[in-house]
């Protein structure tokens, strides 16, 4: 099942750091390359700790493993960088500035049915 | 080589009032005849044309962080006057807070080429100095405010003037400063509090130091160190019907010392009927008219447009709350603040309008144009580019009067304007706008055009209506070079920033880093290259 | 003995921070003590070795690269120079003269950051203050929408947090932290209170702040999935504190309302100044993002999203922002200067650089150095590249050369670039 929840988008310290290895390093990729969740969101899309997750806009989709953190439900986190940045818009309201946070996604395990856009 | 020639020369400095002579240059300074070529001169025909040196305005708010913050704040102040690039000139948009290149070229276009700008505060002076290396064509300076600093009021706390005079001097060669700037002083370290004085013995909040003791000590070490400029202060109560009060008691607690009291207008008010204030601006000429010493820039209101910018925090704050208007404030650490609020003048505002008729007040009654300089607090009280504006309410009794009928009838009535009847002349224009400004800045090779100073010479066509005769010179010359013709700029030539570095027991440095880590969150080692590097051409002191 | 190099700035954030030290052994940094974690890289990471200039991988002279990238700009219809918030203001201010010469909008990444607090500004104004005065002053602190404990690392320890000053002798005893977030941060962890708000909601929130401040009553109870009980303490707090300071971020900006979430807040402080004083201060990120609202204001009186299509300057948020000059396709060359829109812009936006020639000046690999046209590696700001930045607070900072490498810097650069499209 896939279930639509809001997606931030922010930084974090290994961020930072991998960003000085470069952004093909296995440390950016590492610090980039997952989305934490609230535990009761996962346990209701039977996405298990490290599970591998789909999440998909209109504008594009990406898979990375799912991990618990400290969130309120209905909210997802993933750190700013290459990859999510595939998932958001060009609409930026005549601001310039497009919806690096507060962005309805689908998520799902991948794999399950539903989870496509 | 140049030569204006046969044009009405006014150069009070050397009893010129319009008598027909030549002006020779020769790399950039006025020569004597003898020593150009004139075969090999470019001549210009001046006959029947003023020829005048080039404007010195001794006050104005051009560059540096406050200016920029109100730039970029009002977007709509600058539609519509875009400039768009031309040749080598950079493009720019004007208004009232111009972008740095449109300074240099709007200024060229009145026929002024020297500058000083008006504040800095020395933590972020290297701003000042970046900014004004992008400003074309205009000389300048800084003047480094020091009124609430919190090393110089703990030196009068601890009844240390002898250390506040060496700090004064490592300040000022630090930020490659020019002179000393006092703005409220006492008050905006006390509007960290979220209060100000109202009195000069009140006392400053964490000193129990007065600003009485601020500017007596201030004053004195500007004379001290032998400044070109005399302390440059903004007073106490700017724009309360107090402010004619106490500006008289400051004038009378600095007897004996050189002082320059600007945009004096804003500080010339008593109490009026309801809510609008007075002018008292006769009480405060008559005080200005006893003391040779004192010096003072006007700060005349333009109805129109403006941007109230100034390192007096509570003020800018109360000007919020009255005006409604988007308020910019920054307290900057151990030394300043300040704010911006956009304001529009009106002649039919009362209180507005009493503003008006108390600058033209003090233009009229103060006796001697030596020591009354012309200007509008630029952008405060309104933009540069209206001083031909004033120029004509001084030099036409007329128009002054025709402008006078159209204000709010309380601010008429039983004003003082109507009966004062003085015009000033062409002559005495040269003097509050070149001559006089020059001189009490200490810039000798300036405001005059004698051998040896330097060649910025304004060529004005004459006009009955003299705001049309200022507003577009025929030729303006900066150092020898063209940089304006007919009213339009027309050459982008690098400015020169002059500041001072009077000498100082370098043992205060020892002080300073212990002071440092205290007061500051960058380090002794940085803030000592304040100015970065920036080139000024020192001036020398004593 | 290596010469250390003190009083370094660290370019990276807006903390700027200055008490950086560095030890230099043969034009090499082997330590650094002091820097935080996150601008460690900046002087460790950096690979300084000399390099060529590349056109399309391939490498080249300086010459033919800088003829190329003139090329490219003179024959662009409609140019984008991006970026700058890496580069000291001296280059800044070249990247503004070839703006200029040549009719291109130029953007910065404020665009992307903090545009909207721009925006924000100049509706209702910004009452600031330097941060040394937070340091000395605040007691009571408002971290809404940011999270400095992973974005300004050192920002807690220096300046707002723990800090002993004038006023604030026992550090953290002296003060009340407010954290005001979607989620339970490392920032508010280290608070006093941590306010949650619904994602989406700060806007109410704002509102009702000024309400209660106002002494109205507001007709729920909660707002934002916060009880009105909590903001009445938060309110009355703010109404009696010695010295407020309310940080801002991209919890605020890059949220739905944008800038009129920023200008809610802006508004909040402004009207708390009747009765205490406070001061609001944005949590700028790179660390010369100021510098750049600075030089685009002076130079052209506006801060971001500047045309000089028409040969004057005009203001287009939405516009000329660079990821709507992308998006739409508006560009058709671009100059991308110490920045990676590759990496960090919508995947649209990012998608359009691949399809127009790009001219990209860096000190390293990123996404849109692999793709560029032309490539010039440059000297990194603050490593091998002196000049001025401008901290957070808006106090321009001195960069140090640390190590000489004999590459050029951006500046030199942007100079060859100006001097061949005249």
């Amino acid at each position: 099942m896939s279930e639509r929840l809001t997606l931030i988008t922010g930084r974090t310290r290994k961020q930072a750091i991998g960003m000085h290895r470069g952004k093909s390093s296995p440390e950016y990729l590492e610090a980039t390359g997952f989305v934490e969740m609230n535990a009761d969101d996962m346990e209701r899309l039977a996405i298990p700790e490290g599970g591998v997750t789909r999440l998909s806009t209109a504008d594009g989709h990406v898979e990375l493993r799912a991990q618990v953190g400290e969130l309120p439900r209905g909210l997802v986190f993933v750190p700013m960088g290459t990859r999510i940045n595939a998932l958001i818009g060009v609409e930026t309201s005549g601001s310039g500035m497009p919806s690096f946070k507060g962005l309805a996604v689908e998520v799902a395990l991948a794999g399950e049915p539903g989870g496509a856009p | 080589m140049l030569g204006i020639l046969g044009g009405r020369v006014y150069d009070p400095q050397h009893g010129k009032d319009g008598e027909v002579g030549d002006i020779w240059v020769k790399d950039g300074r006025v020569v004597a005849a003898a020593e150009v070529d004139r075969g090999r001169a470019e001549v210009v025909d001046a006959a029947g044309l003023v020829v005048m040196p080039g404007g010195v305005d001794i006050h104005a708010h051009i560059v540096g962080g406050e200016v920029n913050a109100g730039r970029k704040m009002r977007p709509e102040d600058h539609r519509g006057h875009e400039r768009a690039r031309s040749g080598t000139m950079r493009a720019g948009a004007g208004g009232t807070v111009p972008s740095t290149y449109a300074t240099g070229y709007l200024y060229s276009e009145l026929g002024y080429t020297t500058v000083m700008q008006a504040s800095a505060a020395p933590l972020v002076v290297r701003h000042t100095h970046e900014e004004l290396e992008d400003t074309p064509n205009l000389d300048n300076g800084a003047f480094i405010v020091m009124g609430n600093n919190h090393f110089v009021m703990k030196a009068i706390a601890d009844k240390q003037p002898e250390r506040a005079r060496d700090y004064v001097a490592w300040l000022l060669g630090a930020s490659q400063g020019y002179a000393i700037k006092v703005v409220n002083p006492g008050g905006v370290e006390n509007w960290k509090w979220g209060r100000n004085v109202a009195e000069l013995d009140d006392e400053v909040i964490g000193y129990g130091v007065t600003p009485r003791q601020i500017v007596q000590t201030l004053a004195g070490i500007a004379d001290d160190l032998g400044l070109p400029h005399p302390v440059h202060i903004h007073g106490i109560n700017l724009g309360r019907h107090t402010s004619a009060r106490t500006s008289i008691e400051m004038i009378e607690a600095l007897d004996g010392h050189r002082v320059h009291l600007c945009h004096l207008q804003f500080l010339s008010y008593g109490p009026g009927p309801g809510h609008v204030h007075r002018s008292e601006a006769a009480a405060v000429a008559a005080a200005v008219n006893a003391r040779p010493l004192v010096t003072v820039d006007v700060g005349q209101v333009i109805f129109g447009s403006a941007t109230t910018m100034t390192c007096d925090g509570p003020l800018q704050h109360r000007l919020h709350v009255t005006t409604g208007g988007r308020w910019i404030n920054d307290d900057v650490e151990s030394e300043s603040g300040g704010g911006i609020v956009p304001i529009t003048y009106k002649a039919s505002n009362p209180i507005n309008a009493t503003m008006w008729l108390t600058g033209l007040e003090l233009f009229l009654l103060i006796d001697d144009p030596w020591r009354v300089y012309l200007t509008t607090d630029h952008p405060n009280a309104g933009c540069f580019t209206s001083y031909p504006q004033v120029i004509r309410l001084l030099m036409d009794r007329g128009y002054r009067r025709e402008m006078f009928d159209k204000l709010h009838p309380r601010a008429r009535k039983g004003a003082l304007l109507p009966e004062l009847d003085r015009e000033y002349s062409l002559g005495e224009i040269a003097i509050i706008t070149r001559a006089g400004p020059a001189r009490t800045l200490g810039l000798a090779a300036k405001g005059h055009l004698g051998v040896g100073a330097d060649a910025d010479i304004t060529v004005y066509e004459e006009h009955d209506d003299k705001e049309a005769m200022f507003a577009r010179p025929r030729y303006v010359y900066k150092g020898g070079v063209l940089v304006a013709r007919d009213g339009a700029a027309v050459a982008d030539v690098a400015g020169r920033t002059f500041s001072v570095a009077p000498p100082y027991d370098p043992a205060i440095e020892t002080d300073l880093r212990t002071f440092f880590k205290e007061a500051y969150t960058v380090s002794f080692d940085n803030y000592s290259v304040l100015a970065g590097g920036a080139h000024t051409e020192q001036v020398a002191c004593g | 003995m290596s010469p250390v190099v003190e009083n370094v700035s660290c370019p990276f954030c807006g903390c700027l921070c200055d008490d950086i030290s560095v030890e230099v052994e043969e034009e090499a940094i082997v330590k650094v003590k002091r820097a935080c974690t996150s601008g460690l890289g900046i002087f460790m990471d950096y690979d300084a070795r000399p390099r060529r200039p590349l056109i399309a991988g391939r490498e080249v002279e300086w010459d033919e690269a800088v003829a190329e990238a003139a090329r490219i700009l003179s024959a662009a219809d409609s140019p984008l120079i991006y970026g700058l918030s890496s580069s000291a203001s001296e280059a800044q201010r070249k990247a503004v003269a070839l703006a200029d010469r040549i009719g291109a909008v130029i953007d910065s990444t404020s665009s992307v950051c903090h545009g909207p607090t721009g925006l924000a500004m100049q509706r209702v104004g910004e009452p600031t203050c330097t941060l040394g005065e937070i340091r000395d002053r605040a007691d009571l602190l408002v971290f809404w929408g940011c999270n400095p404990d992973a974005s300004h690392l050192r920002h807690f320890s220096r300046f707002s947090l723990t800090p002993r000053g004038t006023l604030t002798p026992n550090g953290r005893a002296d003060r009340t932290v407010y954290a005001v977030d979607v989620r339970p941060t490392g920032t508010a962890k280290k608070a006093d209170h941590f306010l949650q708000v619904d994602i989406g909601s700060d806007f109410e929130v704002l509102t009702t702040l000024r309400l209660l401040v106002k002494g109205r009553e507001p007709a729920a109870d909660t707002v934002g999935g916060v009880p009105v009980a909590r903001l009445q303490e938060l309110a009355e707090r703010m109404k009696t504190c010695r010295y407020g300071v309310a940080f801002m971020g991209m919890g605020l900006t890059m949220a739905a309302a944008r800038q009129l979430n920023v200008a809610e807040l802006f508004t909040l402080v402004a009207e708390l100044n009747e009765y205490a004083k406070f001061s609001v201060l944005p949590m700028r990120g790179h660390g010369n993002v100021t510098g750049a609202d600075q030089v685009l204001s002076w130079t052209t009186s506006y801060p971001f999203a500047i045309s000089f299509a028409r040969g004057y300057p005009q203001f287009g948020p939405g516009e000329f922002t660079a990821v709507d000059m992308l998006a739409r396709r508006a560009a058709d060359a671009a100059l991308i200067l110490a920045s990676d829109p590759g990496a960090h812009f919508p995947g649209a936006a990012a998608a359009h650089l691949d399809r127009i020639p790009t001219i990209v000046l860096d000190h390293g690999p990123s996404v849109v150095a692999a793709k560029a046209r032309v490539l010039f590696p440059t000297a990194a700001y603050g490593v091998d590249a002196a000049g001025t930045a401008y901290r957070m607070d808006n106090v321009p900072i001195p960069l140090k050369r640390v190590i000489s490498t004999g590459r050029f810097t951006d500046e030199e650069i942007l100079d060859r670039i100006i001097e061949a499209v005249e």
